[in-house]
């Protein structure tokens, strides 16, 4: 330290300039300053997004207060708005589409990282990231013209089966609930696969090891070490997939019936926030109208940052009890 | 004072061979029967020929070390002993082993697993409670009937892996919370819940200071009256002090394999002067 100072000291009045230019060649400074400043961004555009949701909504704010929360009439005749019937479709599609999607998927992304020979597993992964890259209105369309086709012809099964809940009841059009979780369904899966295969291929051999060592057998080293390890990054893999489905607009529009009614059945036509928003805001007239349908903005908004709070608190929790 | 223990214990339990030159029938004892022998084993990853001919008898109750430089073939060998290597892709093996006089691939192969027990280089117990990753062997095999069995055979384990007195208080912690000496013998404790005939070590010392180390070496003499044991280990005192035989291997052949004094006094061949004396490796 001394004997770098010294020849510094003597150099007089550059001295300072020169370090400074040194320090910048080094790039610390550089760098710490173009990261601070994307982190920040992010942070503003955030705040930003808010920002504008709230103030644009303010009509609707002042007019229905928590209300509009609770309410099922949507009559932009009357000027009578009530967000439920669009939470309600939003959160029953994602649900569907997460109770299909998450079997299928780290199922898949279970015998692609312990299974299945590596070849196979790569060229197979290499198909499932160009699935997630597919826009969501080309999977509309396959929603449309392949999948509505082929539930109605499953459709007297699954009533056969499980008709006799309030769940599968009324009469089937094709456009519903249920097609619009299942079109989100295979939406998710490529998300869930990718990102949950990486996770288990990372688990370190000496985990699989210990397990086989002591007698168990591949299935159970998978199942109750392997999974388990990397249970937290496929829990991480679902809620990226929930966000997405959450939010998902173009391919949920085209199968989901677009009625913002509340029916027990799933096989009733319904509505969701992302849905009426693309739907219905180019042809919002008056005030008041696009004030709802921004202030559903907002709730969608809210809605996805409470259930990835709450899933990411109960991560927490799991791992404590997990590790307790 | 525990690194102390082993050395005075050493002495007593050191065979004394009587001739060097026939492999591996130089104990000192004479009721020891042969629990493991592998004959002209060959092993493959891929094109290239890990184990060349291997040919060695393990003998029951006693421990046996394997010293060699890095990539010798040691560890492969130990884990052609439980099967391990088969986990690996593109991997083949020739040449049998037995166990108990049974070829090992007449054997199930979980049920080998569980009579031959392995611990790893690296401590690895699994994210669970320091009493799950002792019970984890125990449920797989349909060991303990019920709950109170399971405690009786956990609690005997630790105590087995001199780890009883130091975790009875919160088994129902985090097994990343101990310290790595201490997870090692969780390791060796979880091996032992099964009860496994023999115990393959696989370098368990390298990542343990001297003082782990020797608690370690420790319970390798309070194990060997109820267990075989094979070490592999880079550390030539430490074959020294625990080993009744040692074998020594390079480039993937077993060079000398005699009773442990006979290899670091008086090595019949010159590769095993020259690695035991430090000229190389």
């Amino acid at each position: 330290m001394a004997a770098t100072s010294t020849p510094l000291a003597g150099s007089g009045p550059s001295r300072s300039a020169r370090s400074f230019i040194e320090r910048l060649r080094s790039g610390d400074q550089v760098a710490h300053a173009i990261t601070l400043a994307a982190a920040a961004s992010i942070l503003l555009l955030t705040g930003l997004l808010v920002y504008e949701l709230f103030i644009h909504s303010s009509e609707t704010r002042a007019k229905f207060g928590w209300s509009f929360l609770f309410t099922q009439t949507w009559d932009p005749v009357a000027d009578e708005y009530g967000a439920l019937p669009f939470i309600y479709g939003t959160l029953v599609s994602s649900a569907l589409a997460l109770l299909i999607g998450i079997p299928l998927g780290v199922g898949a992304a279970i015998f692609l990282a312990e299974l299945a020979p590596p070849k196979i597993s790569d060229a197979l992964t290499f198909l499932i990231e160009l699935l997630a890259a597919v826009p969501s209105v080309i999977y509309g369309l396959l929603g449309i013209f392949v999948l509505v086709p082929l539930l109605r012809i499953v459709e007297p099964a699954i009533r056969s089966v499980l008709g006799w809940t309030p769940l599968f009841q009324g009469p089937f059009y094709g456009v519903s609930l249920f097609s619009a979780g299942v079109v989100l369904s295979v939406m998710i899966v490529p998300f869930i696969i990718s990102i949950s295969r990486e996770v288990i291929r990372a688990v370190p051999a000496d985990q699989r090891e210990a397990a086989l060592a002591l007698g168990a057998t591949r299935w159970e080293a998978t199942w109750d070490v392997v999974i388990p390890y990397a249970k937290s990054g496929i829990l991480g893999s679902i809620f990226l997939a929930l966000a997405r489905s959450l939010g998902e607009t173009m391919a949920v529009t085209m199968v989901i019936g677009n009625d913002p009614k509340i029916k027990a059945s799933l096989f009733a036509p319904g509505y969701s926030i992302a849905a009426v928003i693309a739907n219905e805001f180019t042809e919002a007239t008056g005030d008041i109208y696009t004030s709802a349908l921004i202030e559903l903005g907002l709730v969608l908004f809210g809605l996805t940052i409470v259930i990835n709070a709450l899933a990411r608190a109960l991560v927490a929790t799991g791992n404590r009890g997990g590790n307790a | 004072m525990q690194a102390s223990a082993p050395k005075s214990q050493m002495e007593l339990t050191m065979p004394t061979p009587t001739n060097s030159s026939a492999l591996g029938a130089s104990e000192g004892t004479s009721a020891s029967t042969i629990k493991l022998s592998a004959t002209d084993l060959n092993f493959h990853y891929g094109s290239f020929q890990a184990l060349h001919g291997i040919s060695m008898k393990i003998y029951a109750n006693r421990v046996t070390a394997f010293i060699g430089p890095s990539g010798c073939g040691k560890s492969t060998f130990l884990r052609t002993l439980n099967r391990l290597n088969e986990a690996v892709r593109n991997t083949r093996v020739d040449g049998t082993v037995l166990l108990d006089g049974q070829d090992i691939h007449d054997i199930e192969v979980s049920e080998l697993r569980r009579r031959v027990g392995m611990v790893f280089q690296r401590s690895n117990p699994f994210p669970k409670s320091i009493f799950e990753n002792v019970a984890y062997g125990l449920r797989i095999n349909g060991m303990a009937s019920n709950r109170a069995r399971l405690r009786e055979a956990v609690e005997q384990s630790l105590r087995r892996a001199a780890l009883w007195d130091e975790v009875k208080d919160k088994l129902n912690q985090s097994a990343y919370g101990l310290s790595g000496g201490q997870q090692q013998r969780l390791c060796i404790a979880r091996a032992l819940a099964v009860n496994p005939e023999v115990l393959l070590l696989d370098e368990p010392c390298s990542a343990l200071d001297p003082i782990a180390t020797a608690k370690i070496e420790d319970l390798i003499f309070q194990l060997k009256d109820s267990c075989t044991i094979v070490i592999v280990t880079h550390n030539m005192q430490q074959a020294a002090r625990v080993a009744d035989f040692t074998g020594f291997f390079l480039l993937g052949r077993l060079i000398e394999f005699d009773g442990t004094t006979v290899i670091f006094k008086n090595p019949a061949k010159k590769e095993t002067e020259d690695y035991v004396t430090g000229r190389f490796g």
